[in-house]
C-alpha cells in the first residue's frame, strides 16, 4: 500500500513535483502516466527514499518515507529508471547480492534466487558476467535484483523502456501475477496504451501536479474521448505549467 | 555488521575480477618503485665509481716543457694526450664542449721552475659545466699535489723539514653508519610506500563512488533496506584491503630488491631486514584508512570516472609535498612532525633503515594521529554519502 499526499519537491528554481497526491492499493496495478518531464521519476524517487520531498507526505505500509526510511525501504522492491548492474558479476551474483543486502540468510538466498531467475526467464544467460548484456537481458535481471526479496510493493521507473515486444510481453505477465498474488504494484510510463492495457487505476500527471487520478473508463468518461490517447492530451491540458 | 561484510566482499570478488585494478594494486605500485629505485641506485654507483677507477683524458698544449708533471700525471691514472694547437684554439674547444678541459703548459715553465719562481700553468674549464667541474677538480688536485711535492723537495734541499708548511693536521672524522648513508637515497623509498598504497585502492575509490553512479547501479543500491553507512564502510573497508595488499607487494619487493643492489659499492648497507619490513608495514598501515577515505572523499565529489581519475592523480602527489620539503631542508623528526600524516611515516622509516632508536612516542603520535585523520575523513565521507546530491 503506497501513499502520497500533497507532496512537493524543487530542484532549484525547477519545481518538479507539485502537490501530487494519490494511493496505490494492494492487488492492484497502479499506472503513474504522463509525458517526459513531468515529474514521475521525481515523484518515485522519494517513494524509494532517494529524495526527499520538500512538503507533503508520503508512506510505504504506513512507514514515512521521510521518518522511517529503512523499514519503508524493507517493503519495496524498486526498479529506478536506468538501472545499471555490476558488469562483472555474473546474473545470479548480481541477484544475490541485493538478496544479501536485503537480509536474507544464506540457504534462502539461493532458493530465492534460483526461483527468481526462474520465473523471469534468465537461466540462459544467469551465470554470465552482465557485461555485454542487451538491454532486454539488464532489464531482466534488474528486475530479479528488485523482486528477489518478494517485497509488498513493487515500484518500476519505466520498465518497458528498450524492451522489445517478447520482453514486453513476460513483462506483463510478470507484474499481472504480482498483482494476483496480492502485490502493490505502481508502475509509470509515458506510453498510454501500455498503462491502459495493465492498469486497475491511472494517475495523469502532468507539470508536476496529478490531472487525473481513475480508472480507465472513468478516464474515459471524464475527458469525454473514447479514444485513449485523445483522452490523455486532453487529460495533460486541464493542469497549465503553473 | 553484516551488511558492511556483505558490501566488502562483493566489492572485493567485483574488483578482483577487473584487470585495471589488479593491474595497479598488484603490478604498478609495487614494481614501479623497486625498478626506479634500482635504476637510480645503479646510476649512481656508475658515476661514484667512475671518479675513482677510470683512467680520466687530460689534453695538454706543450707537453713537452714538463716531461716530470707529466710523468707524475700518469703516475696519477691521468693520461696526457695532445691538446689544441693553442690557448685561444683550446678556450674554444672548451666553449663548444669538444674537450672538458684544457691544460695549458707556457713554453717558460721549466726556466721557472729552475729560477724557483712560481711557475705558471693554465688549465682552461668551463665551471657550470658539472662534469667537466669534476674532471677539472680532479686535474687541479693533481697539480696541487704535484706542488706539496715540489715544494716538499725544495724544503729538504735547504735543510728545512717540509712539515712546517703543514702547521694543521686536519683529520675528518667521518660519524657516518654505512646504514646512515644509505638513509639519504633510501628516504625516497618511503614515498614509494604511500605511493604503492594509494595505487592499490585508487580504482576502488573511483569504482565504488563516481563508477558505480555512472554506471547506473547507484540508485538501485540506495533503494535497499540498508544505510548508507553500512555501504559506504563496506567500500571503505575493500578499498583499505586492496591498498594493504599493494602496501605489503611493494614493501615485499624493494625488500627482495635491495638484495641485488650492490650498495655496499656506495658504502651502505640499509637496515632493512624482515623485521624492519614488518615494522614498517605497522607503521604505515595507519595511513591506509587515511588514504583510502581521502581518495573516496576526493572522487565521491567527481561526476564521472575519468574526472574522478584526474582528481586522483592530485591525490597520488599530496602525500609527496611534507616528505619534498623535509628532505630539501634535511630536518630531523620532531615530535610536532609526527602530527602530519605520510611525513611522520616518512620520517620514522628513515630512522629505521638508519638503525637508529626510534622515539616510542613519536610512533604513537604518528599512529594515533594519522588514524584520527582517517577517521575524520571517513566521517565526512559517510556524511555526503547521505545527501541527495550524490545521485547527481
Amino acid at each position: 500500500m503506497i501513499r502520497v499526499d500533497r507532496v512537493h519537491k524543487s530542484f532549484g528554481k525547477v519545481r518538479a513535483v507539485r502537490g501530487v497526491s494519490f494511493d496505490a492499493p494492494d492487488g492492484k496495478i497502479t499506472g503513474l502516466l504522463g509525458p517526459n518531464g513531468a515529474g514521475k521519476s521525481t515523484t518515485l524517487r522519494i517513494l524509494y527514499t532517494v529524495l526527499k520531498p520538500d512538503e507533503g507526505t508520503a508512506s510505504i505500509d504506513e512507514a514515512d518515507v521521510v521518518s522511517d526510511s529503512l523499514k519503508a525501504r524493507q517493503s519495496i522492491g524498486a526498479l529506478p529508471h536506468g538501472s545499471g548492474l555490476y558488469p562483472h558479476l555474473t546474473a545470479r551474483e548480481n541477484v544475490a547480492y541485493f538478496a544479501r543486502l536485503c537480509g536474507l540468510d544464506k540457504a534462502e538466498i539461493d532458493d530465492k534466487v534460483a526461483e527468481i531467475v526462474r520465473l523471469l526467464e534468465i537461466d540462459d544467460f544467469a551465470d554470465r558476467r552482465t557485461k555485454g548484456f542487451s538491454q532486454g537481458q539488464r532489464t531482466k535481471v534488474s528486475l530479479a535484483r528488485a523482486l528477489v526479496h518478494d517485497p509488498q510493493n513493487v515500484i518500476l521507473d519505466e520498465p518497458s523502456n528498450g524492451l522489445d515486444v517478447m520482453a514486453t510481453r513476460s513483462l506483463r505477465d510478470l507484474i499481472l501475477k504480482l498483482r494476483d498474488a496480492g502485490r502493490c504494484v505502481l508502475f509509470s510510463s509515458h506510453v498510454m496504451q501500455e498503462v491502459a492495457a495493465l492498469c486497475d487505476d491511472i494517475c495523469i500527471i502532468a507539470h508536476g501536479q496529478v490531472a487525473i487520478d481513475d480508472s480507465v473508463d472513468g478516464i474515459r468518461s471524464r475527458t469525454g474521448c473514447d479514444d485513449l490517447e485523445d483522452a490523455f492530451v486532453k487529460a495533460i491540458h486541464m493542469v497549465g505549467p503553473d | 555488521m553484516r551488511t558492511i561484510i556483505a558490501v566488502f566482499f562483493k566489492e572485493i570478488i567485483d574488483n578482483l575480477r577487473d584487470r585495471r585494478t589488479l593491474a595497479s594494486a598488484l603490478i604498478m605500485g609495487p614494481i614501479f618503485g623497486p625498478l626506479l629505485f634500482a635504476f637510480v641506485i645503479n646510476l649512481s654507483i656508475e658515476r661514484s665509481l667512475e671518479d675513482v677507477e677510470r683512467t680520466m683524458e687530460l689534453p695538454v698544449i706543450g707537453r713537452e716543457h714538463a716531461p716530470n708533471l707529466m710523468r707524475y700525471l700518469e703516475s696519477r691514472n691521468i693520461e696526457v694526450i695532445d691538446g689544441p694547437a693553442d690557448a685561444a684554439a683550446a678556450i674554444e674547444a672548451v666553449k663548444a664542449g669538444a674537450n672538458d678541459i684544457v691544460l695549458i703548459v707556457p713554453p717558460g715553465f721549466g726556466e721557472q721552475l729552475e729560477d724557483t719562481v712560481p711557475a705558471k700553468v693554465e688549465l682552461v674549464s668551463d665551471q657550470a659545466n658539472t662534469d667537466a667541474d669534476r674532471e677539472a677538480r680532479r686535474a687541479r688536485r693533481a697539480l696541487y699535489a704535484y706542488n706539496q711535492e715540489l715544494a716538499a723537495v725544495r724544503l729538504s734541499a735547504r735543510g728545512i723539514n717540509p712539515t712546517v708548511l703543514r702547521p694543521l693536521n686536519i683529520d675528518d672524522v667521518d660519524v657516518s653508519t654505512p646504514s646512515g648513508r644509505s638513509a639519504i637515497l633510501l628516504g625516497m623509498m618511503s614515498y614509494f610506500f604511500i605511493f604503492a598504497a594509494l595505487m592499490g585502492g585508487m580504482y576502488l575509490a573511483i569504482d565504488t563512488t563516481a563508477g558505480e553512479r555512472e554506471r547506473g547501479s547507484l540508485e538501485p543500491l540506495l533503494c535497499l533496506p540498508v544505510t548508507r553507512d553500512q555501504l559506504i564502510l563496506g567500500k571503505i573497508g575493500a578499498t583499505c584491503l586492496f591498498m594493504a595488499l599493494s602496501l605489503s607487494l611493494s614493501l615485499f619487493s624493494f625488500f627482495v630488491a635491495l638484495r641485488f643492489m650492490p650498495l655496499e659499492q656506495l658504502g651502505m648497507t640499509p637496515n632493512f631486514g624482515p623485521g624492519v619490513v614488518l615494522a614498517a608495514l605497522l607503521l604505515f598501515a595507519p595511513f591506509i584508512l587515511l588514504g583510502a577515505a581521502l581518495m573516496t572523499l576526493v572522487a565521491s565529489f567527481t561526476k564521472s570516472y575519468r574526472e574522478a581519475q584526474t582528481w586522483l592523480s592530485v591525490v597520488l602527489i599530496a602525500p609527496t609535498m611534507p616528505i619534498l620539503i623535509v628532505s630539501i631542508l634535511t630536518l630531523r623528526p620532531r615530535l610536532e612532525f609526527m602530527f602530519i600524516p605520510s611525513l611522520s611515516q616518512h620520517l620514522l622509516l628513515v630512522d629505521m633503515v638508519k638503525n637508529e632508536p626510534v622515539n616510542n612516542l613519536h610512533v604513537l603520535i604518528s599512529v594515533c594521529s594519522t588514524l584520527a585523520f582517517g577517521a575524520m575523513l571517513t566521517w565526512i565521507c559517510a556524511r555526503l554519502y547521505r545527501r541527495e546530491g550524490l545521485l547527481g
